[in-house]
């Protein structure tokens, strides 16, 4: 196995990493790379098709903005390698990876976890039911339609955060929803239905458990943004229906009535969690609740060199939240290096 | 279709996968290139003309190794015959994965022999196909006066089976042994020689040793009705959803359909009742809360449920046991699941805090006989293997020498026996490490180094492996038996889209 040392150690190129990577290099932090495990570096926004990434004025589409905070990290001198994943923790600053090249690992002065987060999957929402195909998240809808191209069925029900009754733990192990998470989850369902919709399939509802006007101040909270698109508000989805191929979903009203409409796709919505196995499987400390690694206000983990930000702390973070927290970070890696010889 | 398993049987005599890559290892395969003349592997289109010697209906478990079984006599033509696009599709992929010690079973009966005799043979065969076991033993945990109670009763009926490990522990010890066992256990029974063992890629090796030892594998052929009985000389005729097929002699291990089928045969012997048990499957990070498997005492108020570590590094809550009659009704449900969480809550609390990684019900075939139903009917040339409930994964092997010798003692010439050159199976088992980890293994194949799935670190060469293996899967879920890719915490959120784009290049 190689070995190998640099000074700044980043895992994940979304927008947290990339913009961290890029202060980083920037203010003169040393070698500065970048790793990622999937093929293209950008992180979530490279599936976002739609505008609304960035900030006012130059809000663009998401792969524009990907490419932006790209090319921003390696013309500020850091080096973004694609297609290395972080297998696992090789010693206190230290990190297995493997790539086509083969197994390395490498040793950093400092670690910057930004491992973003993902929506919940059925199973974890507890969805009864049959386990058909035709099921997917946001997240795996927008690489299967923007990525690869794929065909991903006809008539496809789009479930919202609180449109799956996922039933919560008295050991208080899930977060209330906030302003923030109900603004994330307008977003996963807007990107939804744009992204069923380019994929030239039709929606046949979206079933949202929450109440329209309880949806915060996203800007699609509209209570009927998508014409044509019947709305299931205080509506859940409670069962799968199909062997094979997904048939229908069970729906139920608040009031006790059920019906069953029929699909062959659903995309399960919003629901954000940490992406957190790296930082868990470091022995790093857990917020209470969200299980989140626990930072302190300048993004330090529980353990001296290790740094985490943007979704991964903080799931529902937008992207330029993300961006924005990486780029803070940053600061108290560069007084960590400077500290630590 | 253009895959290799789509050619119609009776144009493949020999060879047809010639090239292919083993299931897991290649070099395995140009030593069994070399050996015997393979069987072909169908899903589509008419079956071969001519008679088979024997027919096994039913590639779960206990079919794929009762032709692996047979595959031992070169000279007998044997066909296997699965109405799904896959090897051990229906209880065998949904089960609790144990390797049973049989020490509960009933003392005499035929299921505790052969699940006895089982457990050695399948441990012994696990371990020359890396098929993942892990020996982690099992505790019988009393919650109540009457659990205690039962506890030296059980110890009585083990020793009676022949198990003679079994011990008492007090509380104290209880706890030393788990310490993250919720509060309120009285007490427990340690059975050391309980297992977990990895249910999918055990009856993928039976099939893909029987396969390349000749055997015809037919997928996709449900058997809707039986002509003939055998003697005479003139061959059954089997009607299939793919066409007639002629056999001597037909094996009834169709699980769930075996009632069915017996009846085509003008038996009513028994009567299966699909036992439906709902199981969640929780995060890796919750395999260090549990060490052994922990079973309920069977008290006179239910059996309760189990949690048990998995060879894939996972937690397994379950089953419920539902007596159904649609033999479909592999649906969980809202009740079902939120039972399941109530009484694992309690046995291990820190457990419910984990992401629960998959959901899932099984359906086990319950008779109302309380041991395997295995019967020949030699004056019709026919076998039932019927009544193989949750102890079938244990059993197969002894399963299978058993039914040999019941065909044998039933007229059926078996030939000559010869020995099978050994398989191996993708090692999916948390105690071996992926490709990904092993630098030697990235140096060689580059694929090997290119992580498709994080979650379980599944690289695309292995999707590569098991897409061109003997036998390949049909669907993303056949794939993900096979390579754990959308198997872990995600679910496919990550890598689904890319494991499709990979399946359907396969297929193209």
């Amino acid at each position: 196995m190689r070995a190998r040392e640099t000074d700044v150690l980043v895992v994940g190129a979304g927008p947290a990493g990339l913009a961290a990577a890029a202060r980083l290099a920037a203010l003169g932090a040393g070698h500065v790379e970048v790793l990622d495990g999937d093929q293209g570096a950008g992180g979530a926004p490279r599936h976002g098709a739609h505008r609304g990434y960035g900030t006012w004025p130059r809000v663009v589409t998401g792969p524009a903005y990907a490419h932006r905070l790209v090319a921003a990290a390696e013309r500020a001198g850091a080096v973004v390698r694609t297609g290395v994943t972080a297998l696992d923790w090789a010693g206190p600053l230290a990190l297995e990876t493997v790539g086509p090249l083969g197994v390395e690992t490498v040793t950093a002065r400092a670690v910057v976890l930004a491992t973003g987060a993902r929506e919940r999957p059925r199973a974890a929402r507890l969805i009864p039911g049959t386990r058909p195909a035709g099921i997917y998240t946001t997240g795996e809808l927008q690489r299967a339609v923007h990525r690869f191209g794929q065909h991903i069925g006809a008539r496809v029900v789009i479930v919202g955060a609180g449109g799956t009754a996922c039933p919560r733990d008295a050991t208080g192990a899930r977060t209330a929803r906030g302003v923030d998470d109900t603004t994330a989850a307008a977003y996963a369902e807007h990107a939804a239905v744009a992204t069923v919709r380019a994929s030239g399939a039709t929606v046949v509802a979206l079933v949202a458990g929450l109440p329209r006007a309880r949806t915060g101040r996203a800007p699609v909270a509209d209570p009927r943004p998508w014409p044509g698109v019947p709305l299931l508000t205080g509506a859940t989805v409670t069962e799968l229906l199909g062997h094979g191929r997904l048939s229908g979903v069970r729906v139920r009203h608040r009031d006790g009535r059920t019906a069953v409409l029929p699909c062959d796709t659903v995309v399960l919505t919003g629901d954000f969690v940490p992406d957190q196995a790296l930082a868990r499987r470091g022995g790093l400390a857990l917020a209470a609740g969200t299980r989140c690694p626990a930072v302190d206000p300048a993004l330090r983990t529980s353990r001296p060199g290790v740094f985490a930000a943007g979704a991964l702390v903080r799931p529902t973070a937008s992207a330029a939240a993300a961006a924005r927290a990486g780029a803070r970070a940053a600061h108290a890696v560069l007084a960590h290096l400077r500290d630590t010889p | 279709m253009t895959a290799p398993g789509a050619r119609e049987g009776a144009s493949v005599a020999a060879g047809c996968h010639e090239g292919a890559p083993a299931v897991a290892d290649p070099g395995e395969r140009s030593v069994a290139a070399a050996g015997p003349r393979e069987g072909s592997v169908t899903v589509a289109g008419p079956l071969p003309a001519r008679p088979y010697d024997v027919t096994v209906v039913g590639a779960g478990v206990v079919g794929t190794a009762l032709a692996r079984e047979l595959a031992r006599h070169p000279r007998l033509r044997v066909a296997l015959v699965e109405a799904q696009d896959d090897v051990g599709q229906g209880t065998s992929k949904a089960n609790t994965a144990i390797l049973h010690t049989g020490f509960d079973a009933v003392p005499g009966s035929l299921e505790a022999r052969l699940v006895r005799e089982g457990h050695r043979l399948l441990s012994a065969y696990a371990a020359e196909a890396g098929i993942p076991l892990e020996p982690v033993g099992a505790l019988l945990v009393a919650w109540d006066e009457d659990q205690l109670a039962a506890l030296p009763g059980l110890a009585d009926k083990a020793r009676r089976n022949a198990h003679d490990g079994v011990r008492p522990l007090d509380a104290a010890e209880l706890y030393a042994r788990e310490p993250h066992l919720g509060p309120g256990a009285l007490g427990a029974l340690h059975v050391p020689g309980e297992s977990v063992i990895c249910p999918w890629t055990t009856p993928l090796a039976y099939a893909t040793q029987a396969v390349r030892h000749g055997v015809d594998l037919h997928l996709g052929c449900r058997v809707e009705s039986v002509a003939g009985d055998g003697t005479g000389g003139d061959p059954q005729v089997l009607g299939t959803t793919r066409g007639p097929l002629h056999t001597r002699w037909l094996v009834n291990a169709a699980g769930l359909h075996a009632d069915t089928l017996d009846r085509m045969r003008g038996h009513e012997d028994f009567t299966v009742t699909p036992r439906r048990g709902q199981l969640l499957v929780f995060d890796t990070f919750a395999r260090d809360l549990v060490r052994h498997i922990l079973l309920p005492v069977p008290t006179a108020l239910g059996k309760g449920v189990l949690v048990a570590p998995t060879v894939h590094g996972n937690v397994l809550l379950g089953p419920t046991a539902e007596d159904l009659d649609d033999r479909t009704a592999t649906g969980t449900t809202a009740e079902g699941l939120a039972g399941l969480r109530e009484q694992g809550r309690r046995v291990l609390p820190a457990l419910l805090q984990e992401e629960v990684t998959a959901v899932y019900a099984g359906l086990r075939a319950a008779t109302e006989h309380d041991d395997y139903r295995i019967t020949a009917h030699p004056g019709q040339a026919y076998v039932t293997v019927g009544g193989i409930r949750s102890t079938g994964l244990t059993a197969s092997l002894a399963i299978a020498a058993h039914v040999r010798d019941l065909l044998a003692d039933s007229g059926l010439d078996l030939g000559p026996a010869r020995d099978l050159e050994p398989v191996r199976v993708p090692r999916l088992g948390r105690t071996s490490p992926r490709p990904c980890r092993v630098p030697e293994r990235v140096a060689a194949d580059p694929e090997y180094g290119v992580v498709v799935c994080p979650c379980e670190q599944v690289s695309r060469g292995e999707i590569r492996d098991a897409l061109a293996a003997t036998i390949p899967p049909r669907s993303l879920d056949g794939l993900r038996r096979r390579t754990r890719a959308r198997a872990g915490r995600c679910q496919g959120d990550t890598c689904g889209a890319a494991v499709r784009e990979l399946f359907e290049q396969a297929r193209r």
